[in-house]
């Protein structure tokens, strides 16, 4: 297969990026999205060209680190995926195909496609985390959860922190991610010491940082590549104001 | 408070709460309209028993502030979304999975705002004004058949609730979401009931001008 990649080039957080047009052929319909990225700056390279800086780690969809736009969507043309499980079957022979870094004032871009996430661990610093005493191991099943809500928490807890819901969003929302890691928490007993503080605190430092408001678009999940949905930012909404009442 | 007031979950509540009382007076206000379509008498003695009731009276200002909250929440909340991405994309999808109603809201408000200050310059201001400055206002169901009967003026009403309609549409279980009574199994029945009631509200309010416009007044009552 054959592509026109229209990919996002800036050298560094403060020069004026722009978009600059590779071709790109001999490609297997089998290969990654990052694989192709791979082939592309092995040919620049060898050309004494500056290779395209792109995220990546595990490239098997649990890590959160590839983050690219493609094409208009969050992680590119398919249903929850990340972009290294995207494959070149997934477009048509000859596309062209545009990639850009998730923008967003919070996310401001590093290096090409890669943009500083550092926003997220902010937000779980104020309060992303539960309070446990050290020593030995505690038993297996000591403390009693309904099978329902170990569920629900699960499911929140399979937020892996890829920014796509910021990235889709219109208004450069994080909800969707404070959300999961809330709900991750608020459904266990382990989570309930700190929840009165928890959302507050979350929510004061996602405001601070430039994030925008939910408006209940719903495009966040859509676009999630863990599926979680906006059921979780209703907890999200009904915890903080629980916990305003409580001041 | 003002931490409340100022943080984004706490100005949505604001919108939510206030987006929800001018809901229940939407659908105050169509009542009152459909009595028009039973016969003129009754029509008249509903305006007068609207503009006679001590209940009524205290509530006019209350609604006014429901919808000037709702416009500033509004207002700031875009204003803020605005900067959240300075750089937009080249390329977006647009046939995500979010609806066209959501993605537009403050657009959508605008118009239904604007088409309100027409409505409230046709008839807030020559029938309740009027009473509020000591003159005879002009009668109510006598207004109706004489706008009603242009077609352009229907037009645009209907344009206006058009608009309404979407907005309604996704405000109605939008407000829910952000107080937070919501759960996967109550978003599809909310985004259900949503429609419902914005299908139901806006044909109601369609019915009156299309009844007057085909002078059906004449042949029913």
């Amino acid at each position: 297969m054959k592509f026109t990649l229209k990919i996002w080039r800036q050298k560094n957080a403060k020069a004026k990026g722009q978009f600059e047009t590779y071709k790109i052929d001999n490609i297997s319909p089998d290969t990654s999205f990052l694989e192709m990225l791979d082939i592309l700056n092995n040919h620049l390279i060898c050309e004494g060209k500056e290779p395209v800086a792109f995220d990546h780690d595990c490239r098997e969809g649990i890590c959160g680190m590839c983050s690219l736009y493609i094409n208009g969507r969050a992680h590119g043309p398919d249903e929850e995926i990340t972009t290294c499980q995207l494959h070149a079957r997934k477009f048509k022979d000859g596309d062209t195909i545009t990639v850009e870094p998730w923008r967003s004032a919070a996310f401001p871009v590093i290096k090409d496609l890669v943009v500083n996430r550092h926003a997220f661990d902010q937000i779980l610093q104020a309060g992303g985390f539960i309070s446990v005493n050290t020593g030995g191991v505690p038993d297996g099943n000591v403390i009693p959860i309904a099978k329902d809500d170990a569920e629900e928490s699960m499911d929140a807890s399979a937020c892996i922190g890829c920014g796509a819901c910021v990235a889709t969003c219109k208004n450069g929302s994080a909800m969707l991610f404070v959300a999961a890691r809330v709900s991750a928490l608020a459904k266990l007993p382990q989570g309930k010491i700190e929840a009165v503080k928890r959302a507050k605190s979350m929510i004061a430092t996602m405001d601070e940082l430039g994030f925008g408001s939910c408006t209940n678009t719903q495009a966040c999940q859509a676009e999630c590549p863990k599926g979680i949905t906006i059921a979780h930012i209703a907890r999200l909404n009904r915890e903080f104001l629980c916990a305003k009442l409580k001041d | 408070m003002i931490d409340f007031i100022c943080s984004s979950i706490g100005k949505k509540l604001i919108m939510s709460l206030s987006g929800l009382f001018l809901m229940i007076f939407l659908v105050v206000h169509v009542l009152l309209n459909l009595t028009a379509l039973y016969s003129r008498k009754f029509y008249e003695t509903t305006c007068e028993f609207m503009d006679t009731n001590i209940f009524i009276q205290i509530m006019v200002p209350v609604l006014a502030s429901g919808f000037v909250v709702h416009i500033i929440c509004s207002i700031m909340i875009t204003l803020k979304n605005q900067t959240a991405r300075p750089v937009k994309y080249l390329v977006t999808n647009k046939a995500a999975a979010s609806s066209w109603a959501s993605k537009n809201m403050f657009v959508l408000g605008v118009i239904v705002l604007g088409f309100l200050g027409l409505h409230f310059c046709h008839f807030w201001a020559k029938m309740q004004l009027q009473h509020i400055l000591g003159n005879d206002g002009a009668n109510a169901y006598d207004l109706l058949v004489d706008l009603f009967s242009k077609w352009y003026y229907c037009v645009l009403y209907i344009v206006w609730m058009c608009a309404l309609y979407f907005h309604i549409s996704h405000g109605f279980w939008s407000a829910f979401q952000s107080i937070g009574l919501n759960n996967s199994k109550w978003i599809p029945r909310l985004q259900l009931i949503a429609k419902i009631y914005a299908i139901v509200v806006t044909l109601s309010f369609i019915s009156i001008p299309i009844y007057f416009f085909l002078g059906l007044q004449k042949i029913l009552t």
